[in-house]
């Protein structure tokens, strides 16, 4: 083997610029987490065949059992916003899991001692799992048409901007629950505990109107209610609603998520980093 | 122990030391358990620099702070200069890591794994890919650079590991148990690596290793027990403290045989793990008096030149492994304590 010495002839760059601190890193982040999801053909498959899956055969289910609350129409298509959280809840929260596992691999353990401010790690796993995610629910989008959606493209626009916000706010708090975790199952534990029920009070699978008092404020108070809603005003205008306030709450929701990780992210500790 | 007087007594003039890496004091406690107990120590520039202990006695939680992974409890860690606890930022652009656990993503290819690592050191376009050409061939991974590190043997990952904790050029250099589960011609080679960058780089280089074998290559060591300091110097310097040679007896009854020779031939005589453990010029000349002076009590005797592990019974009274990790010791280490 030749051995040949490089050290010499290469000077330690002096970083200064902060903008190196934080972009470059996220940017990094960012890119491995989208390349390790390609590289895993089964988690692709499996996230865009579940939903579709469980939307057909809930919906139709449902659909012969129960006529929606909103009038005439079928339940496949009133399902159809709910579905589509669903894809970005799982695929958001899961694609955090890459948290836990880069920990517990000692990846994380080589990030951490980079000199990256802490809100580039937060940024760039956030936004490669939230990239992720947009991208699986605006392929769900394809389904559109088939549930008699027929909108113009600049509420299809809206539209990408809602799931994108619901997908940023899932994934920043999949990170803060997974920062501390050492163990997936625990993980899938705080899933199964507080997200599907979470979904489940989210006007997904039955409308607000219905709903007994108490339930209805929980649905009320379930940030996930007003994605639900947003995507319903965009692709069934009809059904009317304010549009504004569902998004504003989407986009302090999606704020108050990323603050939540970043600062689970910033704990430097006495503690084992891992 | 007062964390804080500790800190309080540390003298300010060492920012300016020659010294590496400065240990001062240091303390650290997980719950109750204390990990480090007041170590002080300099690791000197481009000098190849070992931290021996056996397992819990506080090398690794050393390294995580000299890593600025975690805060001590108390007293203070510098390198070049910078404090890790208070100045971390600063400290993590100077210092190359490599973990003991696997940091490579073997889903990435070498050239990828050291593309991203490149970013997190702010480095990036030409000068990034001509650095990561480089630091490939020196490791001997140039041929392999764009295959996927989970087809790499271990001493491939491992040199990948080595490859992205030099990639940014540190000046000193940070290794945990750097050749655990290497076989003996991976090992080799990694601590050739080591010693090419302390000789051409001038790298200060500190490693921890829990391997006699390994330790007796370092310039200089630390060897830690409970969380304290019982030894630092050179590999020889510490075996010379060693008068002559170390002589071991099985014995029936070690306690009593052992206050008889203390008796008769008027030296240190001590009792380890059963067996009765002395140190003395011309061993084999002592072997033949004390056969005669007590014939038929001893079993079986054996004289070496000291080794580090007779420094470590000399300082702590106890074997470097304790009776029951020896027994629960993997066949793998037990292989590589061998060498």
């Amino acid at each position: 083997m030749k051995l040949t010495s490089i050290m010499s002839s290469i000077v330690v760059p002096r970083i200064t610029n902060h903008k190196d601190e934080l972009l470059l890193p996220a940017l990094t982040l960012w890119w491995r987490e989208i390349v390790r999801f390609y590289r895993q053909r089964t988690r692709v498959v499996g996230v865009i065949a579940s939903p579709v899956l469980f939307w057909l055969v809930i919906g139709s289910g449902f659909g012969s059992s129960f006529r929606s609350g909103a009038g005439d129409q079928h339940y496949l298509d009133y399902f159809y916003p709910g579905a589509l959280i669903m894809i970005v809840l799982f695929t958001s929260i899961f694609t955090m899991m890459s948290v836990i596992e880069d920990r517990k691999e000692g990846f994380l353990l080589s990030v951490l001692v980079a000199p990256v401010s802490r809100s580039a790690i937060v940024l760039g796993k956030v936004l490669g799992g939230t990239t992720l995610s947009t991208i699986q629910g605006l392929i769900f989008l394809v389904f559109a048409p088939l549930v008699g959606v027929h909108i113009g493209f600049g509420s299809y626009a809206l539209v990408a901007i809602t799931v994108f916000l619901v997908s940023f706010a899932l994934t920043a708090l999949g990170f803060a629950i997974a920062w501390p975790m050492d163990s997936t199952s625990a993980f899938h534990a705080i899933i199964n505990l507080f997200l599907i029920p979470l979904w489940l009070l989210s006007g997904a699978l039955f409308p607000l109107s219905g709903a007994s008092p108490w339930l209805r404020l929980v649905m009320q108070i379930n940030p996930l209610t007003y994605g639900v809603e947003a995507l319903r005003q965009l692709l069934y205008p009809a059904t009317g609603g304010t549009l504004f306030e569902s998004m504003a709450t989407l986009v302090l929701f999606s704020l108050f998520m990323f603050g939540l990780a970043f600062l689970m992210a910033n704990r430097r500790t006495t503690k084992p980093a891992a | 122990m007062s964390a804080l007087a500790a800190v309080g007594s540390v003298p300010q003039q060492h920012l300016a030391s020659p010294a590496a890496i400065a240990v001062r004091e240091l303390v650290h406690r997980y719950d109750n358990r204390t990990a480090l107990n007041g170590v002080t120590f300099d690791v000197r520039p481009a000098e190849l620099f070992g931290l021996l202990g056996p397992n819990g006695s506080g090398k690794t939680t050393m390294f995580r702070i000299l890593s600025t992974l975690m805060v001590p409890v108390g007293g203070r860690a510098f390198i070049l200069g910078h404090d890790a606890a208070r100045d971390p930022s600063q400290l993590r652009r100077e210092i190359g890591i490599v973990f003991q656990s696997q940091s490579i993503d073997v889903k990435l290819t070498a050239t990828e794994n050291l593309r991203h690592q490149g970013h997190l050191y702010g480095l990036r376009g030409k000068d990034l890919s001509a650095r990561i050409e480089s630091v490939l061939e020196r490791v001997g991974l140039a041929d392999r650079a764009k295959e996927k590190a989970e087809n790499f043997s271990g001493g491939m990952q491992r040199r990948l590991e080595l490859a992205k904790g030099l990639l940014h050029g540190p000046r000193v250099l940070l290794l945990d148990e750097p050749t655990t589960g290497l076989d003996p011609g991976a090992r080799r080679d990694v601590w050739q690596y080591l010693r090419l960058l302390r000789d051409q780089d001038q790298v200060t280089v500190l490693v921890t290793t829990h391997l006699m074998e390994e330790a007796e290559r370092c310039d200089r060591l630390a060897i830690l027990n409970e969380g304290k300091l019982v030894a630092l110097g050179t590999p020889t310097e510490l075996k010379r403290e060693i008068g002559g040679d170390v002589i071991v007896l099985d014995v029936k009854e070690p306690e009593s045989l052992s206050s008889r020779i203390q008796t008769k031939f008027d030296m240190d005589v001590r009792v380890v793990g059963g067996q009765i453990r002395l140190e003395r010029d011309h061993g084999h000349r002592f072997v033949s008096d004390l056969f005669e002076a007590f014939p038929g009590e001893i079993d079986a005797v054996s004289i070496a030149k000291p080794s580090l592990e007779d420094v470590f019974i000399r300082r702590t009274g106890h074997r470097f492994w304790s009776e029951q990790e020896q027994h629960g010791l993997t066949t793998e280490t037990r292989r590589q304590e061998k060498h």
